[in-house]
């Protein structure tokens, strides 16, 4: 009885650690159909925000610093979505229906984001800000001309240089100045500390459930319901299906689809910060968090069936209970009781360590794609249903 | 002299509701839509007819501004909205049924109705309720109103979707062939049900349509052919001749 809930248990913390991680990319691939290799990067953007008001919070002293982890959640949910909106209006939205210009465009969006948060202090982000002010404050300036139209090309190449080099150059002059080159987090991981209530667990018939893996499976459930209510009840969750299912027709209705396009980047990009902010708590956070999940929740995504949620639910906690049932050697310490076959038991105990459950899960995927190539719940077109 | 010169030109710009002048449309480098001028007056029924290929949906679909044209202009009362995208169209006042219907088909009747209210100028309100003028014009929505939409057969389709376009309060109706593939009865009711709207509403409507019987009630006909509109009048005067030439496979 122990072992089962045990296994249950941990298959569904497993699952609902996946889960939270896809869920937002459920939206961005699953109803929008972008390919986002950025999205584990959102995710560790979410997991250093939390980091950020760990930080803040620690000189308040005891009261305060105890629910941290529940003020960091928006702020993930925040700083991610603001990250997403400026993937989504900067590069994305240009890309529309171009998969594989979207998938090298969001790998290399990766990629830099990985770098910023090695390499950002007050210096980048003071230069940034000055290329920002002055390229699209200019472009804004400019845009009041009458001759807009067939002067941009001609004013973006003439202001793009201008306001680059203002910004490199500011960045020479200010650098001797180790203030603001000392790096905000470096290279190395940071550590999150959960908050002490998160710490130890319950114990239920003789086996202990960690806090902070409970946490996190009450912090799924209620994203889940907040994104099925979103979608299914709002007054934009409606405008949403509508533009995922009929593009074209949607904006005939006057449905602004670009608008609509943004907000649900934004919505998926936000809750992969708090799926940073979630997977936080089970480990240290460096720059490249977000390649330990990214393949994760593009499977989960996938053996759900594009575009639909119910199916990423299930297969979320499928691969987290396979994975630790494999993983654990539960399942090899299962056939020696039934006494099964040497040769089955060995096999399950080859793989009864996490790394060659994941390559055992992996080809169990590419088996069950054989047979349904569309995913769990196959859908015509791109719709979403709960 | 010049003053009632410009008092004319005003009543004629606001007398007409729409005003397509010199577009030219491409797929490509095909050329569609070649010169193609035409105007609705306010309040009237104007019907396109031609053969299948001729261009008539093009037109109506850059109308909506789902291409764009290389030349041309479209005056939409008294301001362009050449350069408008489709939904700045549609919250101006040009409620749209496509051909194909194209209903939202995983989202209920009711839901899909609702959309249609986005195309009113001051947006959509919390407060949503279907008018009740919609099930008298088209009662078997009414029962229907939990069932998504793509499990609705056509003729139900093509009046949830011109209920939809109503839902905004259009001043213009755009009707792509809305009795295609429709048995013959609902066919009376839609049309019916479109002179009821002209006839309470007094909004005007851009109809293209193959049924010759459709075809008879509306006020204007324009005929196109290869790209261009090559015949227009008032539909009174569109003889057995004129169908035959245009018409007729």
């Amino acid at each position: 009885m122990s072992t089962l809930i045990e296994g249950l248990f941990n298959g569904i913390s497993i699952g609902s650690v996946l889960l939270i991680a896809a869920l937002g990319l459920a939206i961005v691939f699953g109803l929008m159909g972008v390919i986002n290799l950025a999205h584990g990067e959102l995710m560790m953007l979410g997991a250093y925000a939390t980091f950020v008001v760990q930080n803040v919070f620690k000189p308040l002293g005891e009261p305060w610093f105890s629910f941290y982890i529940i003020a960091a959640i928006p702020v993930a949910f925040i700083v991610s979505a603001i990250f997403g909106l400026i993937l989504e209006r900067g590069a994305i939205r240009f890309l529309y229906g171009r998969p594989l210009e979207t998938l090298l465009a969001t790998w290399g969006v990766s990629l830099i984001l990985q770098q910023f948060v090695r390499s950002v202090n007050w210096l980048l982000i003071i230069c940034l800000g000055i290329f920002c002010l002055l390229f699209f404050g200019g472009m804004q300036l400019l845009k009041s001309r009458a001759d807009w139209e067939s002067m941009r090309t001609k004013i973006v190449s003439l202001l793009l240089p201008l306001a680059a080099g203002v910004a490199i150059a500011f960045y020479f002059l200010l650098s001797q100045n180790s203030a603001l080159t000392n790096a905000w987090f470096s290279a190395r991981n940071v550590d999150v500390t959960a908050p002490a209530w998160l710490r130890g667990g319950v114990e239920v018939l003789g086996f202990q459930m960690p806090y902070a893996r409970l946490f996190i499976i009450a912090l799924t459930i209620l994203c889940l319901m907040g994104v099925y209510w979103f979608l299914q009840r709002s007054a934009w969750g409606l405008r949403i299906r509508s533009v995922t299912q009929n593009r074209t027709m949607s904006s005939c209705l006057g449905i602004p689809t670009a608008k609509v396009d943004a907000l649900t980047f934004a919505l998926g990009s936000g809750l992969a910060g708090i799926a940073g902010c979630a997977v936080s708590l089970l480990g240290s956070v460096g720059p490249n968090t977000g390649q330990n999940y990214i393949i994760d929740t593009f499977m989960v995504v996938v053996v759900g069936g594009v575009g639909n949620l119910l199916g990423a639910v299930i297969a979320a906690l499928g691969i987290g209970i396979l994975n630790y049932l494999i993983g654990s050697g539960t399942l090899a310490l299962f056939l020696t009781t039934i006494s099964a076959p040497q040769s089955m038991i060995d096999f399950f105990l080859f793989f009864a360590t996490s790394s060659m459950a994941k390559v055992m899960v992996f080809a169990l995927i590419i088996i069950f794609l054989q047979i349904k190539p569309a995913g769990l719940f196959p859908q015509k077109g791109r719709t979403a249903e709960l | 002299m010049v003053i009632t010169e410009s008092i004319i030109s005003d009543r004629q710009s606001t007398d007409l509701m729409l005003q397509v002048s010199n577009l030219n449309v491409y797929y490509g480098e095909s050329h569609i839509l070649r010169n193609v001028d035409l105007s609705i007056p306010a309040g009237q029924m104007v019907c396109l007819i031609g053969r299948n290929g001729v261009g008539k949906t093009t037109l109506l679909k850059t109308i909506m501004g789902l291409l764009s044209p290389r030349t041309g202009n479209i005056f939409f009362g008294d301001r362009s909205i050449t350069k408008l995208t489709p939904d700045r169209r549609a919250k101006s006042g040009i409620g749209y049924v496509p051909q194909g219907r194209e209903i939202i088909p995983r989202v209920s009747v009711k839901d899909n109705l609702i959309l249609g209210l986005e195309a009113k100028p001051e947006g959509r309100k919390s407060q949503e309720s279907i008018p009740e003028e919609i099930f008298e014009l088209f009662p078997v929505l009414k029962t229907m109103l939990s069932r998504m939409g793509g499990d609705l057969s056509g003729g139900q389709q093509q009046q949830l979707a011109i209920a939809r376009a109503l839902m905004g309060k259009p001043r213009l109706l755009v009707l792509d062939e809305p009795t295609e593939g429709i048995q013959p009865s609902i066919i009376l009711e839609i049309e019916a049900a479109v002179k009821r709207i002209i006839a309470e509403t007094g909004i005007s409507v851009l109809l293209v349509e193959q049924h010759l019987h459709f075809v008879r009630q509306a006020d204007r006909y324009y005929a196109m052919q290869k790209g261009g509109i090559v015949a227009s009048g008032s539909t009174a005067e569109l003889t057995q001749e004129v169908i035959q030439q245009f018409l007729a496979v």
